[in-house]
């Protein structure tokens, strides 16, 4: 599938992220990457051993990446994510579901990705 | 880890901090074109790189949240550093809110990039920051140029002046050089003893400079006056008095000029250098303090100066009798203070005054008025320039004075040699060497051909193989000593590259290579007799045939008839001490320009020069000695000689006629020894022998 219908399917902005950075090339470049970036595994470990400072940073660093690329949906969740978790110090049931959020979304758009021709 | 991507070429580099690598190589991306990328994954290695590159890096692309320390924390870092002056950070986050935006700006960033990034943005901020920073730098640069060349105009100008009046005078040109020298020691001294006199080390300066100009009235005094090799009369001396007045009135009269400092210090000094601290001075009979510290002090450094110089009515006084003179009162009161000062630098003002060269003293004048004008001016350019240099140069001077190494740097123009503290004491010469290639240490402590050699070899090389190795024998205080020196040339960065000098250090290893000597003797040597082996006992011959000069050689080759018998009799202790026996008596019997050896199992060479007439009998005496009696044990061999005008200088063939002719005497029932001219003569040798 193309680098657009790779955005259609995934909830991203394609005509924002092209603007930005310009050719398709480019932008399939760092999706590939995106598989590679840590702070999406970092924020589920740091969660899960309720180390809620780091984890603060993995998801605000995942909703930079997302907000790179035009990862729309993936962003939002992260973003969401963020908000909950900042300022926090200690670990409260309430994450989970905005985590949950996150992995589903974060499944789709690998999964997307890898698709791309 | 840091990152390091920095590839070579002209371009720029940039510091990225960003924890996410995807982000990293995105904005590395938009600007690997235009810039080298050095990347940084938090805070902490970014500092670490900015430590390391401070002067490569022109600007710095910071996140805000990130482990271990925030972008916020390297701000901090960088004010407190001062680098936050120099390079510009621009900060970039997906946190939009008014008070991150404002603290970055509070802490000095100079814009702010919001995620998403946009390719145009980001190049262009990057590019008009980067553009902004580099004018800045340009400005300060030409800035510190202009004041370096203002200054240094002023300073000749100066010069120029008090040696017209030195000129007149017919003194030494070192007078005025002295004055100031001594002046200048005296001031910075006087600072650290008391605070009475409110000094300011540009003030200083302005005293040091103005110093130069205490005896211009000297050129309103008649010239047979002023160089009068007798006494002066009544009258003269009062004529010569007026150079002070005179001098003053010169500087007052100069128009429009009267604020500056220089002329109001310089009329200071003019009028009243030759005031005493008692009041018995001339000309106005000022007290104590009423003269000017200025002129006090130059007053001391004139009367000092005089007395080390040689004049037309005097002779020159020693350092020590100057000094001693001085506080004698013989030449008037001075201030107390000013005489402690006196005592307290007198060893350092005789070793500062023996060296100062005028140059020298213009240049370091020169620097002195440059930084200090440039740390006043409230523009803080070039600073961090000065403070890296001088942080360099502290840090070379401790490890140079820590390794004990005589370590050197050559300029190539003009072309010098700088020693290190330790290294100019070490070998007693001078920090810096003009024309080294003349001098004492291309000369003396180099071999003058070594010193050629090694600057050729070193001019020879490529700025990607700049190193350079020798081992040289260097004379240090007469003792010759074995040194490997280790050269590192400096070759410009220009595309053509120049060569701009090198940098080297000299390691004594005379005692590694005596030890080294000590170890090829060993190895030289056979374990039991401690004679020469085979293969030392040939280098060492083949080297005495090649050798110029008519020399005769006979070379003696004999075995041991009956070693087997003496082990199988006497167990092998004996057949050892045997062999020792032999290899004594083979010593005892040669002289130490011979060469005795022992080519393994019973066989042994002796090589020796010899005298036509006595060889016949010199041979009959070794022959004998060696075949005494050991204990009762009749020690029996079979020797052959053969003679080096028999073999062409060829030492296998010198061995093959000695061995031919000792198996002649085996075969012929042992116990004797044959000349091989006598086997070869009969015809007894050939085919026999070729065992």
């Amino acid at each position: 599938m193309t680098v657009q219908e790779c955005y259609e399917k995934m909830g991203g902005d394609y005509a924002d992220v092209t603007s930005r950075l310009r050719t398709d090339e480019r932008i399939k470049k760092f999706l590939l990457k995106v598989a590679d970036d840590m702070s999406f595994s970092n924020l589920c470990e740091n969660l899960a051993a309720h180390n809620i400072a780091e984890a603060f940073r993995a998801a605000h660093t995942l909703k930079g990446v997302c907000s790179n690329l035009s990862l729309t949906m993936l962003y939002k969740s992260a973003s969401a994510m963020t908000e909950a978790l900042r300022g926090k110090e200690e670990y409260s049931s309430e994450f989970e579901p905005y985590l949950d959020r996150v992995k589903e979304d974060y499944a789709v758009t690998i999964e997307c990705i890898k698709n791309i021709d | 880890m840091a990152n390091l991507k920095s590839k070579k070429g002209p371009k720029k580099s940039i510091l990225i901090v960003d924890d996410s690598e995807l982000n990293r190589s995105l904005l590395s991306d938009m600007l690997s074109d235009d810039f080298n990328i050095i990347e940084a994954e938090n805070g902490e290695d970014a500092v670490v790189v900015l430590q390391e590159h401070e002067l490569d890096i022109s600007l710095v692309l910071l996140d805000i949240v990130m482990p271990k320390m925030d972008g916020f924390e390297v701000l901090a870092m960088m004010n407190n550093k001062g680098w936050i002056n120099t390079i510009p950070v621009i900060m970039i986050s997906a946190e939009t809110s008014s008070s991150y935006i404002d603290r970055a700006y509070d802490l000095g960033a100079v814009d702010y990039i919001s995620r998403p990034f946009d390719e145009r943005t980001v190049k262009h901020r990057v590019m008009s920051n980067f553009m902004l920073a580099l004018k800045q730098k340009e400005m300060s640069d030409l800035l510190t140029e202009q004041i370096y060349e203002r200054e240094r105009d002023n300073r000749i100008m100066v010069e120029i002046l008090s040696h017209i009046v030195e000129f007149r005078n017919g003194e030494s040109g070192l007078h005025i050089l002295h004055v100031s020298t001594f002046t200048e020691m005296i001031l910075k001294h006087l600072l650290l003893i008391t605070d009475k006199y409110k000094l300011s080390q540009s003030e200083i300066n302005v005293i040091v400079n103005a110093s130069a100009l205490h005896d211009i009235g000297k050129m309103s005094v008649p010239e047979e006056v002023l160089n009068k090799p007798g006494r002066l009369t009544r009258e003269e001396f009062e004529i010569m008095k007026r150079h002070s007045v005179e001098g003053e009135r010169m500087l007052a009269d100069i128009p429009y000029r009267s604020n500056e400092v220089i002329i109001k210090v310089g009329r200071e000094i003019c009028r009243w250098h030759h005031e005493r601290y008692d009041g018995r001075g001339y000309p106005d009979g000022l007290v104590g303090d009423e003269i000017p510290i200025s002129a006090q002090v130059v007053a001391l450094a004139d009367v000092y100066d005089a007395l080390t110089s040689k004049r037309v009515y005097k002779d020159s006084f020693t350092h020590e009798k100057a000094i001693e003179m001085i506080v004698n009162g013989e030449c008037g009161a001075f201030n107390p203070l000013i005489l402690q000062c006196l005592d307290e630098i007198k060893d350092d003002l005789k070793k500062e005054l023996h060296m100062a060269s005028p140059g020298q003293s213009l240049e370091r004048g020169i620097h002195d008025n440059v930084e200090n004008i440039l740390k006043t001016s409230g523009t803080d350019v070039s600073g961090r320039t000065i403070r890296l240099l001088e942080h360099e140069r502290m840090k070379f001077k401790f490890f140079a004075s820590l390794s004990r190494e005589v370590m050197f740097e050559y300029v190539s123009s003009p072309e010098m040699i700088l020693l290190t503290d330790f290294s100019s004491e070490y070998l007693e010469l001078p920090e810096k060497i003009f024309h080294p290639a003349e001098s004492e240490f291309g000369t003396r402590v180099f071999n003058k051909k070594d010193f050629e050699h090694l600057l050729s070899r070193v001019k020879n090389t490529s700025p990607e193989t700049p190193m350079v190795e020798g081992k040289y024998l260097l004379n240090i205080h007469g003792d010759q000593k074995w040194n490997k020196v280790i050269v590192r040339a400096l070759w410009s960065d220009d595309e053509q590259p120049v060569f701009e000098g090198a940098l080297g250090k000299c390691i004594d290893i005379t005692e590694e290579t005596e030890e080294i000597q000590q170890l090829e003797v060993l190895a030289d040597r056979d374990q039991i007799t401690n004679l020469l082996n085979a293969r030392a006992a040939k280098s060492k011959i083949t080297k005495k045939l090649a050798a110029p000069g008519n020399k005769q050689y006979a070379l003696v080759f004999f075995d041991l008839d009956n070693l087997k018998k003496a082990n199988d009799q006497h167990g092998h202790l004996f057949g050892n001490e045997l062999i020792k026996t032999v290899a004594d008596r083979m010593l005892s019997n040669t002289r130490a320009t011979d060469i005795c050896a022992r080519f393994g199992g019973d066989e042994f060479v002796i090589f020796m020069q010899y005298n036509k007439n006595g060889l016949q009998h010199q041979i009959e005496r070794i022959f004998k000695c060696l075949t005494q009696d050991l204990n009762g044990f009749p020690v029996s061999v079979s020797m052959g000689i053969a003679l080096s005008n028999q073999c062409g200088g060829d030492y296998d063939k010198l061995l093959h006629m000695a061995d031919q002719a000792a198996y002649a005497v085996k075969y012929g029932g042992k116990n004797s020894y044959k000349f091989y001219s006598e086997i070869a003569s009969t015809g007894n040798g050939g085919g026999l022998l070729n065992n």
